[in-house]
C-alpha cells in the first residue's frame, strides 16, 4: 500500500501531462476551440428554457428558468461528457496500455481532470448570469466547489468501473451515453425534485447526481436542502468509488492481455 | 553485487479463442442460461514462456533471439510489467526503461515538442530532466525543422527518431529493447546502436530483442535463445547465435520437406509442401555454387482451387539481411487459377550471384486479390551456396569479399600508358 502511495506520488506528472494532452487535442483544429465548452450548455439552456420553461411551465422554485437549468447543466455537462471520457480512457489509450508502463489508474483520473477546463469555462458563464440576474451573494456560494469534488469522485468513481469492464465488454461503449441519456431525466435539471409525485422522490435521491445538484443549487440560490438526500448521494458516491478503485485494482493487471 | 535482472520460474499462459468468446456479453449471458452451474468448455492453452529463469549482472548487454512466437515479446512485456506472469517472478533493479515499439503513446496530434514532453514524462522522466534534455534530444532526432509539426505530419521514419531520440535520454538502469532498429535509414540505425553501445559503456544494463543477428552479435555480450517458451541455450552471444541459426531446416542442401513443418502461418487453402534445388537441366542438384545457375522448385498442394495466387521467396543471409525477393506478382504474372491437388511452380536464375556462404529462404503464398495469406514460412529452407572460381581463376572468395559480385572484368591496358608514350617519342628522336 506504501509503495502504492509513493508511486502514485511520483506519477503526479504524468496524470497532470495525460490531463493537459486531453485537454489540448480536445480543441486541436477545432476553430472555435474552448468556445465550445460554452456553447454546448448555453445552447442546450437555451432549448431547455424555451421548451420546458416555456411552453411546458414546469416549475422553478422562483428562480429564473434559464437560471435554474444552467446551474444544473454546469455540472451534469461536466459528468455526461466527462463519463464518456473516462470509460474509454483505457480503451482509447490501448497502445499506451500495451507498450508502456505506469499506473493504469492515472488514464482515467486524467480524463475526469482534463474535463475540469470545460467546467471552468461553463461556470464563468453561470457567474455571468448570475449577475444579470441579479442573484443576491450569499456565503454559502463559497460552498459550491464541494459538490464540484464530489461530482469529479463520482465520475471518477463510475468511470474506473465503467473504463475497466470496457476493456473486456465493449458493450459499455454504447451503455455509457446511453445511461446519460436516461439520467438527464432522472437528475433535476430541467425540473424541481418537489415537481415529482412524493412517492418518486425517495427514488430520485438514489441518483446520486441529484443531491449534487440540489446542493449545488441551494449554494447558490438559498433555500432549503433535504440533508437526507445530500447523506444518500455522499454514501452512493463513495460507493461508487470504492467498488470502482477495487474493481480497476483487480482487474488492471489483465488489461494489456484483453484490450 | 545484486543481479540487475533476475527471473525465476517464468510462465505465461495464454488461452487461444477465450477473448472473443468471452469479450461479449451476450455469449457470457447466452452460456449462463443454457448450463448456469455448467463447467466452462475446456479452452486450448498456449504457455507463451514455461519455467523461464536467468539472471542478468548490471552491465551486461543480453541479446534475446528466437522464432516468431518463441515468447521473446511475451518474457519483454513481463520485463517491461505491461503484462504479468501466470507464475514467477521477475525483480529488476533501478530504474528501468521499456521500448517495445518506438514512439509508442505518441499522440496524432500533439507536436514533436510537445510529444517529447508527454512520452518522457510516460517513460519515467521529470519535467526538469525534460526541461534540461530538450536541446539534446532535438539534436539527437535530427529534427529541429519540424519539431513544432503536429506528429501526425511526420513520416514513419521520423516518428521512429523521435521515438528513440527520448529512449536515449531517459538514462535508466535497465533498457529493453524489442526490435526497434528495423525501422529508420541506415544512417539512424547507426546512431541508435552507438546510442546503445554508450549505455554498455556506462555499465547499463541492456535487454535486446532482434532478428538482426549482425546486430546482436555486434552488441551483446551474450545471448539467450528461446524456443516454444523455453530457454534453449544462454551463453555467449556468438555461440548462442551460431547454434541458433544451424538450427535451421534440418533437411540437405538439396531439397527440403515442407508438408511437415510445424512452425507457418497462413489459412492453409494452399501449402507450400516441397522446396528443390535444381540445375537447368532438370536434375535435382545437391551442389549450388557461386555463379551458376538454379532452378528452385517450390511445390505445392491446393486443398481448393485458389484464384489468382502470388507465389513469393526471399533470400536472407546468415545474419538476418535480406538479399532479394521475388514474387510471380512482382514479375506482373498472372496466375488466374490454381486448380485443387499438388503441382509447383520453378524460379529459374541465370547466375546466382552471391558469395559462398549460407543463406535462407522465405516463402509466402498468398492472393493478389485480397488479404490474405495462405502459407508462410519464415527461414524455413537454407541454402549453402559453394565455392566456385567465379573470377575465372581459382582464387578463394567468400563472405569476407561482401555479400554479392557482379560479372566483371578488370582492364590493365591502360597500366603504363606514358610510359609507353616516352618510350616511343625517345625511339622517334
Amino acid at each position: 500500500m506504501r509503495e502504492w502511495i509513493s508511486e502514485m506520488w511520483r506519477a503526479r506528472e504524468i496524470l497532470y501531462f495525460l490531463a493537459w494532452r486531453d485537454v489540448i487535442i480536445r480543441y486541436k483544429q477545432a476553430a472555435l476551440g474552448v468556445a465550445w465548452a460554452v456553447l454546448q450548455p448555453l445552447f442546450t439552456m437555451l432549448i431547455f428554457t424555451f421548451f420546458f420553461g416555456r411552453l411546458a411551465g414546469i416549475p422553478s422554485n422562483g428562480i429564473p428558468y434559464p437560471l435554474f437549468s444552467f446551474s444544473a447543466l454546469v455540472l451534469w455537462m461536466y459528468f455526461s461528457v466527462t463519463l464518456a471520457h473516462v470509460g474509454n480512457s483505457l480503451v482509447a489509450n490501448s497502445n499506451l496500455v500495451t507498450k508502456i508502463y505506469f499506473p493504469r489508474v492515472l488514464l482515467p483520473a486524467a480524463a475526469a481532470l482534463g474535463g475540469l477546463l470545460d467546467l471552468l469555462m461553463s461556470s464563468l458563464l453561470l457567474v455571468g448570469m448570475l449577475f444579470y440576474y441579479h442573484v443576491t451573494p450569499h456565503w454559502t456560494m463559497l460552498l459550491t466547489p464541494v459538490f464540484v469534488a464530489q461530482t469529479v469522485l463520482l465520475v471518477l468513481g463510475l468511470g474506473m468501473l465503467l473504463a475497466a469492464l470496457n476493456v473486456r465488454y465493449r458493450d459499455i461503449k454504447y451503455t455509457i451515453p446511453f445511461l446519460t441519456q436516461i439520467g438527464l431525466f432522472v437528475t433535476p435539471i430541467i425540473y424541481p425534485v418537489t415537481f415529482l409525485p412524493q412517492r418518486f422522490q425517495g427514488w430520485l435521491a438514489l441518483n446520486p447526481m441529484t443531491g449534487v445538484i440540489e446542493g449545488f443549487r441551494a449554494c447558490l440560490f438559498g433555500g432549503g436542502v433535504d440533508w437526507n438526500v445530500l447523506a444518500c448521494s455522499w454514501v452512493v458516491t463513495l460507493l461508487l468509488l470504492l467498488v470502482g478503485g477495487l474493481h480497476f485494482r483487480l482487474t488492471e493487471r489483465v488489461f494489456a492481455d484483453v484490450v | 553485487m545484486a543481479p540487475s535482472i533476475s527471473v525465476e520460474n517464468l510462465s505465461k499462459r495464454y488461452e487461444l479463442g477465450a477473448l472473443q468468446e468471452e469479450t461479449q456479453l451476450r455469449a457470457q449471458i447466452a452460456r449462463l442460461l443454457r448450463a448456469p452451474f455448467g463447467k466452462r468448455r475446456p479452452r486450448e492453452v498456449l504457455w507463451a514462456l514455461s519455467d523461464v529463469s536467468f539472471t542478468v549482472e548490471p552491465g551486461e548487454v543480453v541479446g534475446i533471439i528466437g522464432r516468431n512466437g518463441a515468447g521473446k515479446s511475451t518474457l519483454l512485456k513481463i520485463l517491461a510489467k505491461i503484462t504479468y506472469p501466470t507464475s514467477g517472478r521477475v525483480k529488476a533493479r533501478g530504474r528501468v526503461a521499456a521500448l517495445l515499439e518506438v514512439g509508442a503513446g505518441f499522440h496524432e496530434e500533439l507536436t514533436g515538442r510537445e510529444n517529447i514532453y508527454l512520452n518522457g514524462s510516460i517513460m519515467g522522466m521529470r519535467k526538469r530532466e525534460v526541461d534540461a534534455k530538450l536541446e539534446a534530444i532535438v539534436e539527437f532526432s535530427g529534427l529541429r525543422r519540424f519539431i513544432d509539426t503536429p506528429i501526425k505530419r511526420y513520416s514513419s521514419g521520423m516518428r521512429s527518431r523521435l521515438g528513440f531520440a527520448v529512449a536515449a535520454h531517459l538514462d535508466p538502469d535497465v533498457l529493453i529493447v524489442d526490435e526497434v532498429l528495423a525501422v529508420g535509414d541506415a544512417d539512424f540505425q547507426k546512431k541508435c546502436l552507438s546510442a546503445m553501445h554508450e549505455l554498455r559503456g556506462g555499465g547499463r544494463t541492456v535487454l535486446f530483442v532482434s532478428h538482426n543477428m549482425a546486430a546482436v552479435e555486434n552488441l551483446c555480450s551474450r545471448g539467450i535463445w528461446l524456443a516454444q517458451g523455453k530457454v534453449q541455450l544462454d551463453g555467449p552471444a556468438a555461440r548462442v547465435i551460431e547454434t541458433y541459426l544451424s538450427s535451421f531446416a534440418s533437411a540437405e542442401s538439396a531439397s527440403a520437406d515442407l508438408a511437415n513443418v510445424a512452425d507457418r502461418s497462413g489459412s492453409g487453402e494452399i501449402r507450400f509442401t516441397r522446396v528443390e534445388f535444381r540445375s537447368t537441366g532438370g536434375e535435382v542438384q545437391t551442389v549450388t555454387r557461386s555463379g551458376r545457375s538454379v532452378v528452385i522448385r517450390l511445390h505445392y498442394h491446393a486443398n481448393e482451387p485458389i484464384v489468382r495466387a502470388n507465389f513469393a521467396l526471399r533470400l536472407y543471409t546468415e545474419l538476418g539481411t535480406l538479399v532479394t525477393a521475388t514474387s510471380t506478382w512482382l514479375h506482373a504474372l498472372d496466375i488466374p487459377l490454381v486448380p485443387a491437388g499438388e503441382g509447383y511452380v520453378d524460379l529459374e536464375i541465370d547466375a546466382l550471384n552471391l558469395m559462398p556462404g549460407r543463406y535462407y529462404l522465405s516463402l509466402r503464398l498468398a492472393s493478389v486479390i485480397e488479404q490474405r495469406m495462405y502459407d508462410a514460412l519464415e527461414h524455413a529452407v537454407y541454402l549453402d551456396i559453394e565455392e566456385a572460381p567465379i573470377y575465372g581463376q581459382s582464387r578463394r572468395i567468400d563472405s569476407r569479399f561482401g555479400l554479392v559480385f557482379f560479372p566483371q572484368r578488370w582492364r590493365l591496358d591502360g597500366i603504363g600508358r606514358s610510359a609507353t608514350l616516352e618510350v616511343s617519342r625517345a625511339a622517334d628522336v
